[in-house]
């Protein structure tokens, strides 16, 4: 009774209701090798949207990561016309998006600003930064090297290797959730910042590499998306930021923090991408997606809340309310 | 969202043994401070470039303030009772579309008015029923209601525009009552006067204050706390429709991509004005200093030819900066 009351199972099942509504018009979009391209296409979203997860399951939010995410692939590109080897760039970029993702931890840890501002803030920074960095200009696919742009295709098993990478981050998160101490410790520190604090967490230490694992993946997905679309420019992912928050919040992750699994996220992000991918295939204008991602958000956020309003028990009403 | 804490001890505002004096209170305000960097700021400008203290071109100058700062002033008293509106630049877009499409069926301009007022209100409302009435977090709710909003006028227009926008209308973003005093200019400084005495002189304000501080108590000293927020969702919404108007009157045309990133400087101008972000305090009149250094750094930086991206890099950091270099200064005192 309860697998069928868990959001997880909700949501794949309206997963697989809509594919079942498109499969009924269009056969062929359920065919394996589409499926399959629709899943390598939703990975920029996947890795963004585990980074945000962790942010959010600490009571943050980072709405800076497709800034961060448009900066690291300019700088990816840069570094490529640089005449920079392919493995040099992918690890820079992962440190440098961790980097900027530190600079939004570190002023939510050691000056306790809100997240919310923080990443505002930083958002408008990070792209000013690009068009400091370029002057505006374009990088356009003649302009970068066939290695740079061949990696995130590159066939293993049928599969693009960035499709590859997400999937392996998929696992990895779900291992770091699940087994690790700084993996409970995001939960906890969302859960109950107080309780988290008696058990010798530190709240802000926590926050700061929930924002350094949303920043690495950023700078990751930075160079998968330029490498990928083959351009960089100021605004590449303008505005994805609220696709990325979407992803979480249809995947069930709590806004409040301490609530969320790596499955609902991933199936939050696909489901977004299958709207997305399957929009042209039905004919309809791709001018509707904003709207329905929109409308997504809204009925998930209100579901959401409806489960969760079966509180846990409180054991303590004192204690509870003193903190 | 933002209660997480370092350490479990309560830290209330301390309460001091006397009053201080009133001269030295206003004197260390937040508001104080802000004035003073807004007079260096315009100091600043008129040595940098001759340009700077034309009337005309000082009028010109403030529609980089008039249209956000009206909506700041109703986002000012949302966030002080602890809830935000990411949506604002959405409803803009979404009563700019709805007028264009009245203007199309052949509106004449107080028709066009209407519509705007209306949409924005209706945009405000059902702001204010997803958070007042089902009790959903704002922050969410308006971060789907802004793709929403926004998405409603994609759908309508695509990449296309609405233009040809009745002469009548133009008056409202481009017209003048006298002098270089525009249209706008006297909205704006009807709607400070207005939100400055709803905040500061009324119950309404006080409570909006006591929300903001503790919701729960303030439900327990018999305030509505839920009218209380959907009416400030509405007032937000309000204000959005006319800006919407001023900014489609003095554009002349509307593209689904209007007033995008609204928000973003709408809540910049609140925190600037020494709102708090965590709600329960701030001032209007820390507001409107806050939407003039604004105004003036923008138009400032405009005069040198420093292109618009970069103004928002120094947005972020300004935004960034008010808030940490307090926080900083009290982290070396306590040292």
């Amino acid at each position: 009774m309860n697998i069928l009351k868990s959001r997880e199972t909700i949501l794949g099942i309206a997963i697989l209701v809509l594919l079942a509504i498109i499969a009924s018009r269009f056969p062929a979009f359920i065919r394996p090798q589409n499926l399959a391209n629709v899943f390598t296409d939703t990975s920029p979203l996947i890795l963004l949207a585990l980074g945000q997860m962790v942010v959010i399951l600490t009571k943050c939010i980072d709405l800076s990561v497709a800034a961060n995410l448009a900066l690291c692939g300019m700088i990816a590109a840069l570094m490529d016309g640089a005449g920079v080897p392919v493995p040099v760039i992918v690890l820079a970029v992962i440190a440098l998006g961790a980097a900027l993702g530190a600079v939004n931890g570190l002023l939510v840890w050691t000056l306790g600003i809100p997240s919310i501002v923080v990443t505002l803030g930083t958002m408008t920074i990070f792209r000013g930064t690009i068009f400091l960095l370029t002057d505006g200009a374009w990088i356009n696919a003649h302009q970068m090297s066939d290695a740079f742009k061949a990696l995130p295709r590159t066939l293993i098993l049928g599969l693009p290797i960035m499709a590859w990478i997400a999937i392996a981050v998929i696992i990895a998160f779900a291992f770091l959730l699940s087994r690790t101490a700084l993996g409970r410790a995001f939960y906890a520190v969302g859960g109950n910042p107080h309780a988290a604090v008696y058990t010798g967490i530190s709240v802000g230490r926590t926050q700061f590499w929930a924002f350094v694992f949303a920043g690495a993946l950023a700078g990751l997905t930075g160079y998968l998306w330029v490498a990928r679309y083959a351009v960089a420019y100021v605004d590449i992912a303008g505005g994805f930021e609220l696709d990325v928050v979407a992803a979480c919040v249809i995947g069930g992750i709590a806004i409040a923090g301490g609530a969320g699994t790596v499955a609902g996220c991933v199936m939050g992000a696909l489901f977004l991408g299958i709207i997305k991918n399957a929009l042209p295939v039905v004919g309809i204008s791709p001018f509707w997606q904003m709207a329905i991602s929109g409308s997504a958000i809204l009925i998930a956020i209100a579901f959401n809340a409806r489960s969760n309003r079966a509180p846990g028990r409180i054991i303590l009403k004192q204690a509870e309310h003193r903190s | 969202m933002s209660d997480a804490t370092e350490a479990p001890t309560h830290t209330g505002r301390q309460i001091p043994d006397r009053l201080q004096n009133p001269l030295t209170r206003a004197l260390q305000s937040w508001e104080a401070l802000l004035l003073v960097v807004a007079v260096a700021i315009f100091i600043a400008n008129s040595m940098a470039s001759p340009y700077f203290l034309d009337p005309w071109n000082l009028s010109d100058a403030t529609f980089n303030f008039t249209e956000k700062a009206m909506i700041a002033f109703a986002m000012a008293l949302l966030i002080i009772s602890g809830e935000i509106d990411l949506s604002v630049g959405a409803i803009i877009a979404l009563a700019s579309t709805a007028m264009g499409l009245a203007m199309q069926a052949g509106a004449g301009t107080p028709v066009l008015v209407l519509v705007g007022l209306a949409t924005g209100l209706l945009c405000g409302a059902f702001n204010g029923l997803l958070v007042a009435r089902f009790g959903l977090p704002s922050i969410v709710v308006t971060i789907g209601t802004m793709s929403l909003f926004r998405g409603i006028s994609y759908i309508v227009l695509g990449d296309s525009a609405f233009t040809g926008y009745p002469s009548g209308f133009a008056w409202f973003g481009q017209g003048y009552v006298f002098w270089v005093i525009t249209v706008e200019l006297v909205i704006f400084t009807i709607a400070a006067i207005i939100f400055g005495i709803l905040l500061h002189r009324t119950n309404f304000g006080r409570m909006v204050y006591a929300i903001g501080n503790n919701a729960t108590a303030a439900r327990f000293s018999g305030i509505r706390v839920e009218r209380i927020k959907f009416t400030l969702f509405l007032l937000t919404g309000l204000m959005s429709g006319i800006a919407a108007i001023c900014l489609t009157s003095r554009l002349g045309s509307t593209r689904p991509s209007i007033a995008a990133g609204f928000e973003l400087e709408v809540v910049t101008i609140v925190v600037l004005g020494g709102v708090s972000i965590l709600g329960g305090s701030g001032s209007i009149p820390g507001v409107v200093i806050a939407a003039l250094v604004m105004g003036l750094v923008t138009f400032g930086l405009g005069l040198l030819n420093v292109p618009g991206i970069v103004m928002s890099i120094i947005m972020g950091l300004l935004l960034i900066g008010v808030i940490a270099l307090p926080r900083l200064w009290s982290m070396a005192r306590r040292r």
